[in-house]
């Protein structure tokens, strides 16, 4: 009915029609602020579209039936923020490990702990990456626009689908609880990614890699539908029965690390402003990002010879892109970010000491303002 | 009778891990026996577990089979129930798996009456640890964990699913393995939450740390101490000392959570249409 | 172009609702582009409420008001806590029903019964929409048909005729708040809103 595609929408609720739209059919959650929009938005719209809503019992049970519903056949996600993300990180490692498809909403707010659960935080970057025990690459996504929560989480759900991985979509609480105007791809428009299936009646080798481009990741059967499949949590081979053999079990290992870290390049995406003619660089994040995207602009304005390397994909950590743009002489490289600095930490670890990397950090809710970015990039001398 | 079980099975995955005189294998047996005598089709059966030793059963058995997290396999296989509510799925858990750190998804599947068949391997005890209490260790018991004999009170699981809300509750054991093979095939064919509490022995960390040295002495405690639901209505509560009742506790009809939502959908699909 | 917009009051006086409606017709019914937010949690509960509408011609980058150019108070609380907030040059409008003392502002300040003025109508919950009306009548960011269209698609049914009297209402008073004539009413100039009070 309306002439336009664009609409007002929030942060939550483009995540949840950017599902949808991606092929989302299941979702079990749990309620949590600043999330729980997107659970119940899910239970009013997945059963309009012949879809299945579920409150679990808690946290943990939310994430374990993604795994199941994902097995059965559907594409499914959860939901969270910074309490529940910690309770789901067991049944995430699972995914991983299962090499289930499956997308993880983190709307973060303030930690640690209950924190302050109406207020936007980004300290949860690590727990995305380092969250789980044992050795996986994931893959995390960082909306900072509500249009771009709707693109990111059809993306997510894309590349989940295509390396058999748990996909992370990292939001916040500004991004997540903020509307903006959204213009939405056309059906025709948008790409939608389905996983490999075994071909019916074969020898259904469920971890086994094949042959050729994307070999690496091998295709999902669905329960029900005759392969008889085994899958665990414990280290497995190639037909997903469990093994205690250092050489059956270390390919397996290092080949769920290796999918995604071998598409590094493939998979990062960013967006960059005046980074080839920067003396100073900024690199942000998801709600930082935009207080920054105003600061470099400001700056602009006033001559300063900065850059914006805003990440969309923050794992796997873009390091070639940072390591292109400090390939130029810097002078430093500033990062925002609503946490005591983690992506710091990373961005100098790329660096290896040929810039000096300056924190701007909050922590307790407010939003970093550009004032704030302004300012230690003018103090770099 | 005398079926090849043996199409059930990945045999190729024999010999199990379980020790010998477990229990485990029995209460396998009858869950793969009650689906040939159903004649259920396999490709249709999905089975569930978590951790422990009751959990590794499903690497043995030749169906879609889901080996998952400590304590999480109803929640896991309340997601494939409900992706695709034409297959038969069935939970193996264990007392620690399904009491303890998965009491919550017990519980609560138990309350939606989500049609799942939840069969416990109930060994009392921690076997794949070795021996630690579980919390339906009976009261004065030993274990590794429990090296001065236990002081929790026990769980009654048939008890605890009957008060949460399930809507199919049997007992049987390892002794009783054609009695449990029907209690089994009864919950299968129950259209809601079936819960089978299938005692099965740990000699080598239950029985040795409790008078009971092998695997015939625990059988033979099984055989002497369960009655009928009926016989054990009639004894006295002080009299019953280590006795326990056996049998169909519960089978009642309740709205089907699967059912349930399907209308949902429906509704929300006609209501959609008619904007 | 980048203006703010400030919405404040206490709790069921609709002003969250009536910010997401200004937010929803810019998005949905003009070029412009927009970010609303609001008060949440501790803040929203206690008894006040806010909601904040940032309007530009590019995107937004930082999506919080700071210091809004337009800022609507109706209870007295509201006008104390934020009307210091307000933008050098920017327009307080208060429902003089519950605000009784302003502070001095460097700005224009405008006062209307808006309260009592929806009372009369029929329900002081629609002074919401009297209050959004004066916005857009003062301002010219939005024509009222165009926020009509997102009334209708926000709120119940049941509800649109009070709703839509109450916003054409407030839209008049504004247009007079602002010194500007008759309300331009063509589905031309729905469809295209200049920037109106904005370009200034």
């Amino acid at each position: 009915m309306a002439e336009s595609r664009s609409r007002l929408y929030q942060g939550n609720e483009a995540c949840v029609e950017g599902a949808i739209a991606a092929g989302m059919r299941f979702f079990a959650g749990y309620p949590i602020t600043p999330s729980t929009e997107i659970a119940e938005l899910c239970s009013v719209r997945l059963p309009q579209v012949g879809g299945t809503f579920i409150q679990m019992e808690d946290e943990i049970a939310s994430m374990a039936a993604v795994c199941g519903a994902s097995l059965a056949g559907l594409k499914a996600m959860t939901a969270t923020s910074g309490p529940g993300f910690s309770l789901k990180q067991e049944n995430i490692g699972f995914a991983a490990e299962a090499e289930i498809p499956c997308v993880i909403v983190n709307v973060q707010r303030v930690g640690p702990s209950t924190g302050m659960p109406t207020s936007p935080a980004q300290g949860d970057l690590m727990q995305a990456r380092w969250g789980r025990h044992g050795d996986q690459e994931i893959v995390a996504l960082s909306p900072a626009y509500v249009e771009e929560v709707y693109s990111l989480t059809v993306e997510a759900f894309n590349i989940s689908e295509e390396l058999r991985t748990p996909v992370i979509l990292l939001m916040d609480e500004v991004v997540g609880h903020l509307r903006e105007k959204v213009t939405l791809p056309k059906p025709g428009d948008l790409v939608i990614k389905d996983r490999k299936k075994p071909a019916p009646g074969s020898r259904y080798l469920p971890y086994a890699p094949g042959e050729g481009e994307d070999g690496d990741i091998p295709p999902l059967g669905v329960f029900g539908d005759g392969f008889r499949f085994h899958v665990t949590g414990l280290t497995h081979g190639p037909e997903g029965f469990p093994t205690n053999s250092p050489n059956v079990g270390e390919p397996q290992i290092k080949r769920i690390n290796s999918k995604i870290s071998s598409r590094r390049e493939k998979l990062c995406k960013a967006e960059e402003l005046f980074t080839e003619e920067a003396d100073v660089l900024v690199v942000s994040f998801g709600c930082s990002a935009r207080s920054a995207k105003k600061a470099v602009k400001d700056l602009r304005a006033m001559g300063v010879k900065v850059g914006l390397l805003r990440l969309i994909t923050v794992w796997p950590f873009p390091e070639h892109l940072i390591q292109r743009i400090a390939a130029r002489q810097l002078k430093a490289v500033v990062v925002p970010e609503m946490n005591l600095g983690q992506l710091a930490r990373e961005v100098r670890r790329c660096l290896d000491g040929r810039a000096p990397v300056i924190g701007v950090n909050r922590v307790a809710g407010k939003l970093i303002e550009p004032a704030d970015i302004i300012r230690a990039v003018q103090e770099v001398r | 009778m005398g079926s090849d079980l043996t199409r059930y099975l990945r045999v190729e995955k024999l010999p199990h891990i379980w020790c010998a005189g477990c229990g485990h294998g029995i209460v396998t047996q009858a869950i793969v026996r009650a689906i040939d005598e159903l004649g259920l089709d396999p490709v249709k059966v999905t089975i569930v577990s978590g951790i422990g030793c009751s959990s590794r059963a499903p690497g043995y058995m030749n169906f879609d089979t889901l080996h998952t997290t400590h304590g999480r396999a109803i929640a896991f296989a309340t997601g494939v129930k409900l992706a695709r509510p034409e297959l038969k799925v069935i939970v193996i858990t264990g007392d620690g798996d399904a009491a303890a750190i998965g009491g919550n998804h017990l519980i609560h599947a138990a309350r939606r009456n989500i049609d799942l068949t939840v069969i416990c391997y109930n060994n009392t005890v921690y076997g794949m640890t070795s021996g630690q209490y579980s919390p339906v260790t009976p009261l004065g018991s030993f274990a590794s964990t429990a090296p001065y004999g236990m002081v929790e009170r026990p769980f009654d699981l048939c008890e605890l699913v009957m008060g949460a809300g399930g809507t199919f509750v049997a007992r049987s054991t390892t002794y009783h393995a054609r009695h449990l093979t029907n209690v089994i095939k009864q919950a299968i064919q129950h259209k809601g939450f079936s819960f089978v509490d299938a005692f099965s022995q740990c000699p080598t960390y239950f029985g040795r740390r409790n008078n009971m040295r092998d695997a015939l002495a625990m059988l033979n405690w099984y055989k002497e101490n369960a009655v009928s639901r009926d016989d054990w209505a009639k004894i006295p509560p002080t009299q019953r000392g280590s006795k326990f009742p056996i049998g169909v506790f519960k089978d009642e009809e309740a709205p089907e959570y699967c059912e349930s939502y399907r209308k949902v959908i429906e509704k929300a699909m006609k209501e959609g249409d008619a904007k | 172009m980048r203006k703010e917009f400030r919405l404040a009051g206490a709790g069921g006086q609709g002003l969250i609702s009536a910010s997401i409606i200004l937010a929803e017709a810019i998005a949905s019914r003009t070029d412009l582009h927009v970010a609303q937010t609001q008060s949440y949690g501790p803040e929203s509960r206690g008894g006040s409420s806010r909601g904040d509408v940032i309007i530009s011609d590019s995107q937004v980058d930082y999506p919080e008001v700071t210091k809004p150019q337009y800022l609507l108070v109706m209870t007295q609380e509201a006008c104390s806590t934020y009307a210091k907030g307000l933008a050098p040059g920017g327009v307080l409008i208060a429902d003089s029903t519950y605000v009784k003392e302003i502070p001095p502002v460097d700005g224009t300040v405008k006062s209307y019964p808006i309260s009592e003025r929806a009372r009369e109508m029929g329900r002081e919950i629609v002074a919401n929409m009297i209050g959004l009306g004066i916005l857009a009548g003062f301002t010219g960011v939005v024509s009222p048909e165009v926020l009509e269209e997102a009334v209708m698609e926000r709120l119940p049914k049941s509800t649109w005729d009070l709703n839509r009297k109450a916003l054409r209402h407030g839209f008049e008073v504004g247009m007079q708040m602002a010194g500007r004539g008759e309300v331009v009413t063509e589905r031309a100039r729905a469809q295209r809103p200049g920037l109106g009070e904005l370009e200034k």
